[in-house]
């Protein structure tokens, strides 16, 4: 018959000889392997408690910063949802009420940020994306759980602790580049307006 | 019939035309972009000074080229006028210049800005690559105006179009709101902070180019780009009751007027269309609406029209192949017999 590819090969269904018929020769052989395998050192590590030396920007779970004063720096401006490929961000957005100034940087704030870590493909897009440096990629990686709800990270989760010291730092993932830009003041993105110096319009017109 | 020339396209248009309706009816692709002038408010145009072209040649009768660029939304055609707008480079770096101008006193909020991914300052911006500022000085800020329940104004984002004045001029039958002071301190207010209250005075909210003038009922509800824009119409005894609807899931979240390629209202709507309606049963829906296919907006945005394309494409392609396969196969055979 001929041959449907090129690969195949005719199968032999050679007789086995004696010794081979005995099976211990085989058998004695791979407990060799297998025992000279238990001297050796382990490829893998017994991960909760020891971990693996990671690289310092390695992308693992989300931060979502706080600015010096403590601040939320996320205005829910929604481009990191948008630049995510997995569609992994969902976010609602409120009104900052007046008393609130301490707790959210600008006029608006996300009231609800989540992020499906089951979805997320930590590719680092949102971070690219973000106007206001709110969320970042850290070196820490996303625990096990049971459940797949628990997966979905609020902002309970991902907004880093109010205390100074508790902070997670991410200076390590601010390239030069970034750096150098952040030097010019010309760029828009690097300008602070504060919205709280209204210039009151009645006193200028009588300057006028 | 005065002859024009705009970008090297000639068209034959009526007197009394401006260079910037003449270059419309030619098309987008030598249309200026224009922030004040709308054409369905009389008068309006004149103020921003985008929609600046080149007039290298005045007329039949007097050849000479205008001494420096002129607003195309002012000024008439003559006949054998030749008009440079995209393709003069001169021309688009004094526009850019322009842009420059509209955005020295504009907050950079656009990430909290409602008006964010529809804003004509946004993509003019945009398109001219003014990523930086030279202004050094503080930015012209105003306080905080309660102009009423329906609409919020931000005076801090106008740019002083002047469109929404026009609006409640020529819609409303009495106007509140105006523009007060002169200079570099005039703003957008209502006199004695009047509540605008007429039933047209939504409509300020469509043709502001800017954020300045935004629908409370959606202030900050989501961003437009989450939103799915869908075209429906309802009985209204006031306006026509053509309008775009833009839903999050199974919720409507804001009414709009629907808007052609020129970003301009095709029908007024009233203020029960626009801010009272907010249920799916109130309207019949009549199919997803038309988006820029490079608007932030046409993300996951599909249209029947261009799905039906799309799909008719595929099967003429695919028609093609099977023809194709069936001449080659029967070529074949032809010469297989012989």
């Amino acid at each position: 018959m001929q041959a449907l590819t090129k690969r195949s090969k005719v199968v032999v269904n050679k007789q086995l000889s004696f010794v081979e018929k005995l099976y211990l020769p085989a058998i004695l052989g791979g407990m060799r392997i297998t025992l000279t395998h238990l001297f050796k050192k382990s490829a893998t590590v017994k991960y909760p408690e020891k971990k693996r030396a990671i690289s310092n920007v390695y992308r693992g779970q989300h931060v979502l910063k706080r600015d010096e004063n403590g601040a939320e720096r996320c205005t829910a401006c929604g481009l990191c949802a948008v630049a995510c490929p997995a569609e992994a961000i969902t976010m609602l957005s409120a009104e900052r009420k007046k008393g609130e100034e301490a707790l959210y940087r600008e006029e608006k704030y996300a009231s609800v940020y989540e992020i499906n870590m089951l979805r997320c493909i930590f590719c680092g897009l949102c971070e690219e994306a973000c106007p206001k440096e709110a969320i970042f990629l850290t070196n820490r990686i996303v625990p096990v759980e049971f459940e797949r709800n628990d997966f979905i990270y609020g902002k309970d989760k991902l907004v880093e602790p109010m205390e100074k010291d508790k902070r997670i730092d991410v200076s390590i993932r601010e390239t030069t580049e970034v750096a150098e830009f952040k030097k010019h003041n010309e760029y828009g993105h690097n300008q602070v307006w504060d919205g709280s110096k209204a210039i009151d319009t009645k006193k200028k017109k009588k300057a006028h | 019939m005065p002859k024009v020339t705009i970008d090297g396209h000639e068209i034959e248009v009526p007197k009394g035309t401006t260079i910037l309706q003449a270059a419309r009816m030619i098309g987008p692709e030598v249309a200026p972009p224009a922030m004040c002038y709308y054409s369905k408010l009389k008068t309006s145009g004149g103020y921003c000074r985008t929609c600046i072209v080149k007039v290298t040649k005045g007329s039949a009768q007097n050849p000479n080229p205008m001494p420096k660029p002129v607003a195309s939304c002012r000024t008439e055609v003559m006949d054998g006028m030749e008009v440079a707008n995209f393709t003069s480079p001169d021309l688009l770096e004094a526009r850019k210049g322009v842009v420059e101008f509209l955005l020295i006193n504009h907050p950079l909020d656009c990430p909290i800005c409602d008006q964010a991914g529809e804003c004509d300052l946004q993509n003019l911006g945009y398109e001219h690559g003014a990523a930086k500022t030279r202004y050094d000085f503080e930015r012209r800020t105003f306080e905080k105006i309660d102009i009423g329940n329906k609409v919020q104004l931000h005076m801090t984002r106008c740019i002083l179009c002047y469109r929404c004045v026009k609006t409640a001029d020529q819609l409303c039958s009495n106007r509140v709101h105006g523009v007060l002071n002169r200079g570099d301190v005039s703003e957008i207010s209502t006199y004695i902070q009047n509540a605008i209250d007429n039933e047209w005075s939504g409509n300020v909210i469509d043709v502001c180019p800017v954020g300045a003038l935004t629908d409370k009922t959606f202030r900050f509800k989501s961003r437009v780009w989450f939103t799915k824009p869908v075209d429906a119409h309802r009985d209204c005894k006031t306006c026509a009751g053509k309008a775009r609807i833009w839903f999050k899931g199974e919720e409507v979240l804001r009414v709009t007027g629907r808007k052609d390629q020129w970003g301009e209202v095709q029908d007024w709507i009233c203020n029960d269309c626009r801010f009272e309606k907010k249920k799916v049963s109130d309207w019949t829906i009549e199919g997803p609406s038309h988006i820029d296919r490079h608007s932030v907006i046409a993300q996951n945005h599909y249209e029947l029209q261009n799905l039906k394309l799309d799909v008719g494409r595929q099967l003429n392609k695919l028609a093609g192949e099977a023809e194709k396969n069936n001449t080659n196969t029967s070529t074949k055979k032809a010469t297989a017999k012989k």
